[in-house]
């Protein structure tokens, strides 16, 4: 998890985080580069559209924007990559810019694993976790669910690891 | 005192064509309500893309949460349309309507 040292967001990652951390930004990356299908709903949650009662008008839109928000994400789960360990453990030190692509990846990461997982407005994690770990504990539900749920915290003590916004 | 009274006047002339009255409404960006998003980040973002305090940014951030939407900004459509897409590009759930 984050901490704060001086200007910078500081976390020190176990092997199998960084192995995690690789993967759901590999993933991310591969969702986008692949030629995009519009019909997944893991890429309309990432593409919404603009005019979602009209759909000409949001095309077009689309015409001209898409491309660089899919670079921009590309890069922001690139930077994820970029600054971790190349294998094993290790300290991940992060600056203002890196920290903010590093939260819009994970944000992405876990909207994309979220709308697999159908995670709902009602939802209880630890619920659904339970009950998947129930019904098999080796079941790759329960791989994505912990991810997803270990993501989270992950987020969050990156925001709280930033300095305040003047 | 007692209340001058005006003299009247007929317009000269009335015009034959009644225009329609152009649609002024203001356009919207509006902010949806997702599952996914944990509160702080949607926080962090409005105070990050709009410059608003992290009080405002907060507010803003429960309405969406409560309400399940909430206008996040108001203008000309091809500036809502770039506040969308920015707000896309932090992962939120972001459209554009009239007022």
């Amino acid at each position: 998890m984050f901490r704060r040292n001086g200007s910078q967001c500081v976390a020190t990652f176990a092997v199998d985080e960084v192995r995690v951390l690789r993967k759901v930004a590999g993933e991310v990356v591969g969702l986008l580069t692949d030629g995009m299908d519009h019909t997944d709903p893991v890429v309309s949650r990432l593409f919404p559209d603009i005019y979602p009662d009209q759909p000409d008008d949001s095309a077009e839109f689309r015409l001209y924007t898409e491309g660089d928000l899919k670079t921009g994400k590309i890069d922001q789960a690139g930077a994820i990559l970029a600054a971790l360990p190349d294998e094993g453990e290790g300290e991940v030190r992060l600056d203002g810019e890196a920290a903010e692509a590093w939260l819009r990846a994970i944000n992405d990461a876990r909207l994309a694993m979220g709308t697999r997982l159908d995670i709902g407005a009602d939802t209880d994690l630890s619920d659904e976790l339970d009950a998947a770990v129930l019904h098999d504990p080796g079941s790759s539900r329960v791989f994505q669910l912990s991810v997803y749920a270990y993501l989270g915290y992950l987020q969050e003590s990156l925001l709280n690891a930033l300095p305040e916004i003047e | 005192m007692v209340g001058m009274a005006l003299p009247q006047v007929a317009p000269l002339e009335s015009p034959e064509i009644e225009e329609a009255p152009a649609d002024d409404r203001p356009w919207v960006t509006i902010v949806w309500d997702d599952p996914v998003n944990l509160m702080s980040y949607v926080t962090w973002v409005f105070q990050k893309i709009f410059g608003f305090s992290k009080e405002k940014a907060e507010a803003l951030m429960l309405d969406v949460h409560n309400k399940g939407r909430a206008v996040v900004s108001s203008g000309a459509r091809e500036r809502m349309e770039m506040d969308a897409n920015q707000l896309h590009g932090y992962g939120l759930w972001a459209t554009v309507d009239r007022d």
